[in-house]
């Protein structure tokens, strides 16, 4: 007998002013049944999950637990109707103990007091029966995110879980611990409680779960079980390419003879929980393309290069000296620059104007004292203004007030601006219009001929296969291959994120 | 007469000066004036008695120093994301010792007695920067632990007395006049000045407020938030140290219990009312100083009018709460969205 199908979602539409996030997304949740949920960024996985939760009402379609409609519900009673979701940072109170996080808001009571010996005996048996044996009365702190995460994982059970909805649990998890977690998720599944799991690792889709379902750019994609999906049919569907044997862009890579130096040569370099140690090298007139899905460890490597996260190991050469970078400015004075993922947050600086934005790197630069002149400084908002294309009516006015697309030509201007040797981009085109991103892959060509090393992150796999020289590919957190001349296409690129580092 | 676009144009130009960031702050301090004309004709003379200016604005200005100076500290703290409660007790020290050094005839030399003075003081903000940038404290509790402490090290300098002392050099700082005007003033003057030409002249300014917006973006730019930051701190500890000297001065004597108790208050009421965000970024000098003369005004009002002082408190939160209301774009829209039903309604 098929089981029970226990949530159904269907023709569901959700819009934000000027963006429609969700559009007759669906998906089917079977009693015992986990899911993966997989999808790009902006693909709706999160916009979904809210919508599912009651934390955003949806604009149409169906929300179904068990046969009856939750949609329109609030937060609180769709937990009470059996939802729980459990996020990567988890949501307890760190200072509490095990036992109180597990009932906060639901403590037993005795004579008007709560019942602390029956609290903590029941969060030990709620706990062993999930094969978590533990001190309940410590603190939440005293334990690692893993352990965390399976208490407010127990936490959801115990209030009526019927579907749980885990949402990246295993980001920051090294494998032992993704191992228990998976071990507990099993034990649910025996219980018959249906699994949601949201995860950027496609390894773990394979080991852990049963079903699939694929979104891309808030549209349902495809819904299929793990056994009829191989891994690369999956990566085509997240990327929504067509596999077409792309190394047609004409591009002539350019080839590492022997006898070059590399600007910027690192070693073993490697942090636990951010990327397993591996080689880099990157020469000047030359793009070295990252390849690898979301959550590879891509961003992380970079973040190592460029002095924002010390490296635990490893030691990073620029032109062949030994350098250690204890922060952005120290790589910034050799010549590195980082165009971030996060325009918002790591990015731009909202409220100063778009000119204080650019100079800003080349001031740092120079230090405080010796201040770029008010001229000085209208030549360089003039010469990227122009160069870059930035629409602006203003170079004095908020940069916050800009689009996407221009935002991110005023921080790549910063970055030119202060004159560096090697320029990594990640993500450059992320988040903006089709316009502005050719114009900005134009760009980035344009400075690999000027001599500029180049390093580009970038999900789409299409970009990395035109414009790099050699492609390092990075699957779950480890450097897996390194492609070079004729193997660099988006088929290679596919065929090697889904088949190599599997043991 | 006016033709409709002259009209229009009229009414841009009113409303561009209507947001600009200094009008509300000013037309507060202008109602406060005109309220002291009235009750007060003489309010604005200015007599000259033994080469000194004399008269109510005077006054203002010349008690209003102490503040202004803290304030100019607090105001550069405040846009890096921080706080610094601790001036107050920074003046009590930086009083404290220069008063030891005097009375004890450790020091004669005014210059000596002054850097002494401002050593302590920067001392006391380089204390603060380490604890905010390097240990990564949050500022609010960094600077509360010298607030608390150092009334206690200026308790024991001046070993729970009050100091008193005689000594004409140093006397010049809180009495003496330059060209006329109370020294205090020309030193608050100079201050801002100074203060105002560094942030232009060099790139600090863009720097503080860089931080203060957004300290993730800074650092991957490569701004050195802890040099910065300290830097603040320390120019915060400075000011603190020249109103402790002004103060001190003053009243020729060190009282470590109430010299500059909670002063500290009064400087961050009069960053806010001069629109400066408590969250950071964008900061604006001279409003912070028009917002410690609406402070000083304010308390002199209260008591030329015979009031008594208790009422000082109680008058100061309701101006403040009327000046950050206007101030507030939303609540500016809430009263427009109520002014124009009403005259929907009465058409």
């Amino acid at each position: 007998m098929e089981p029970k199908s226990i949530l159904k979602v269907s023709q569901l539409n959700k819009s934000f002013p000027g963006v429609k996030a969700l559009s007759q997304v669906q998906l089917e949740l079977r009693e015992g049944e986990i899911m993966a949920l997989l999808g790009g960024n902006g693909a709706g996985k999160s916009t979904l999950i809210k919508c599912i939760t009651g934390v955003y009402t949806s604009d149409g379609g169906s929300i179904s637990l068990s046969g009856q409609s939750i949609r329109g519900l609030s937060a609180e009673e769709i937990i009470l109707k059996g939802i729980s979701t459990v996020h990567q940072e988890v949501n307890l109170i760190p200072t509490l103990s095990v036992a109180e996080n597990i009932y906060l808001g639901r403590q037993p009571y005795r004579f008007g007091l709560i019942d602390w010996a029956k609290m903590n005996t029941n969060a030990e048996e709620l706990l062993s029966s999930m094969k978590v044996f533990i001190d309940v009365t410590a603190t939440l702190n005293d334990y690692s995110i893993a352990v965390q995460q399976m208490i407010a994982i127990a936490r959801g059970v115990d209030m009526s879980a019927k579907v749980l909805i885990l949402d990246e649990p295993t980001a920051s998890l090294d494998n032992k611990e993704v191992e228990q977690l998976f071990t507990l998720m099993r034990e649910l599944k025996s219980r018959g409680i249906g699994i949601v799991f949201v995860t950027h690792f496609l390894d773990q889709v394979y080991d852990v779960c049963d079903q699939i379902t694929v979104l891309r750019n808030g549209q349902f994609v495809a819904s299929s079980s793990v056994d009829e999906l191989p891994q690369i049919e999956l990566i085509n569907l997240m990327l929504g390419k067509q596999i077409s044997n792309k190394n047609s862009s004409g591009k002539s890579r350019h080839t590492t003879d022997s006898n070059s130096k590399p600007f910027l040569s690192a070693s073993n370099i490697g942090r636990k929980g951010m990327i397993n140690p591996c080689d880099v090298n990157i020469y000047s007139g030359q793009t070295l393309g990252l390849g690898g899905l979301l959550g590879s460890g891509r961003t992380e490597l970079a973040k190592l290069l460029f002095g924002i996260v010390k490296p635990e190991q490893g030691t990073i050469q620029i032109e062949g000296e030994v350098k250690a970078f204890g922060s952005p400015h120290d790589a910034i004075q050799e010549g590195l620059a980082f165009c971030p993922e996060d325009r918002k947050v790591e990015g731009i600086i909202g409220e100063l104007s778009v000119l204080e934005n650019m100079v800003l790197a080349l001031q740092a630069k120079q230090g405080w004292f010796r201040m770029i002149g008010p001229k000085e400084q209208k030549e360089i908002g003039k010469k990227f203004v122009r160069s870059l294309n930035i629409v602006t009516s203003d170079i004095n006015k908020p940069v916050k007030e800009l689009s996407g697309g221009n935002q991110q030509k005023v921080i790549l201007a910063r970055w030119l601006a202060s004159g560096p040797s090697l320029l990594i981009l990640d993500e450059p085109t992320r988040g903006i219009d089709v316009g502005a991103k050719s114009e900005i892959l134009q760009i980035i060509d344009g400075l690999c001929k000027q001599g500029m090393a180049l390093m580009v992150i970038s999900s789409e796999l299409d970009e990395i296969v035109e414009f790099s020289d050699r492609v390092s590919v990075l699957k779950d957190h480890n450097m897996i291959a390194e492609l070079t001349g004729k193997d660099i296409s988006t088929q290679k690129l596919m065929e090697t994120i889904a088949h190599e580092g599997r043991d | 007469m006016l033709t409709i676009s002259d009209r229009k144009e009229k009414t841009i130009v009113l409303k561009e000066i209507m947001q600009s960031r200094l009008f509300w702050p000013i037309f507060v301090l202008l109602l406060l004036l005109a309220f002291n004309l009235i009750n007060d004709p003489s309010f604005f003379a200015i007599e000259i008695k033994q080469g000194r200016l004399f008269g109510s604005v005077i006054d203002i200005l010349n008690r209003a120093a102490p503040i202004a100076l803290l304030a100019l500290g607090m105001t550069l703290v405040i846009a890096t994301g921080g706080i610094d409660l601790s001036v107050g007790a920074v003046i009590a020290i930086s009083g404290a010792v220069c008063a030891y050094l005097i009375q004890n005839e450790i020091v004669t030399s005014t210059p000596l007695i002054i850097l002494a003075g401002i050593g302590v003081a920067l001392i006391a903000g380089l204390w603060n920067g380490i604890l905010v940038s390097i240990l990564g404290i949050q500022p609010i509790i960094a600077t509360l632990i010298l607030m608390v402490a150092g009334r206690g090290i200026a308790q024991l300098i001046t070993g729970g007395q009050i100091l008193t002392f005689d000594h004409v050099g140093f006397e010049f700082i809180g009495g003496g006049t330059l060209f006329g005007i109370p020294f205090s003033i020309v030193l608050v003057v100079l201050t801002y000045g100074v203060t105002f030409l560094v942030l232009r002249k060099t790139a600090l300014g863009l720097f503080i407020a860089s931080i203060g917006a957004n300290p993730t973006a800074s650092y991957f730019a490569g701004i050195r938030e802890p040099q910065i930051k300290i830097l603040v701190y320390m120019f915060s500890g400075l000011c603190a140290g020249l109103a402790g000297m002004i103060l001190t001065s003053d009243i020729q004597g060190a009282d470590a219990n109430n010299a500059g108790l909670w002063s500290e208050l009064d400087a961050i009421l009069a960053v806010v009312v001069g629109g400066t965000a408590l969250t950071g970024g964008r900061y604006y000098i001279g409003p912070t100083l028009i917002g410690v003369l609406i402070l000083q005004t304010m308390t002199t009002t209260i008591l030329t009018n015979g009031l008594p002082v208790q009422f000082t408190h109680i008058v100061k939160a309701a101006v403040v709460i009327l000046v950050m209301l206007i101030m507030s774009p939303q609540f500016r829209g809430e009263l427009n969205r109520l002014r124009t039903n009403k005259t929907k309604e009465i058409i």
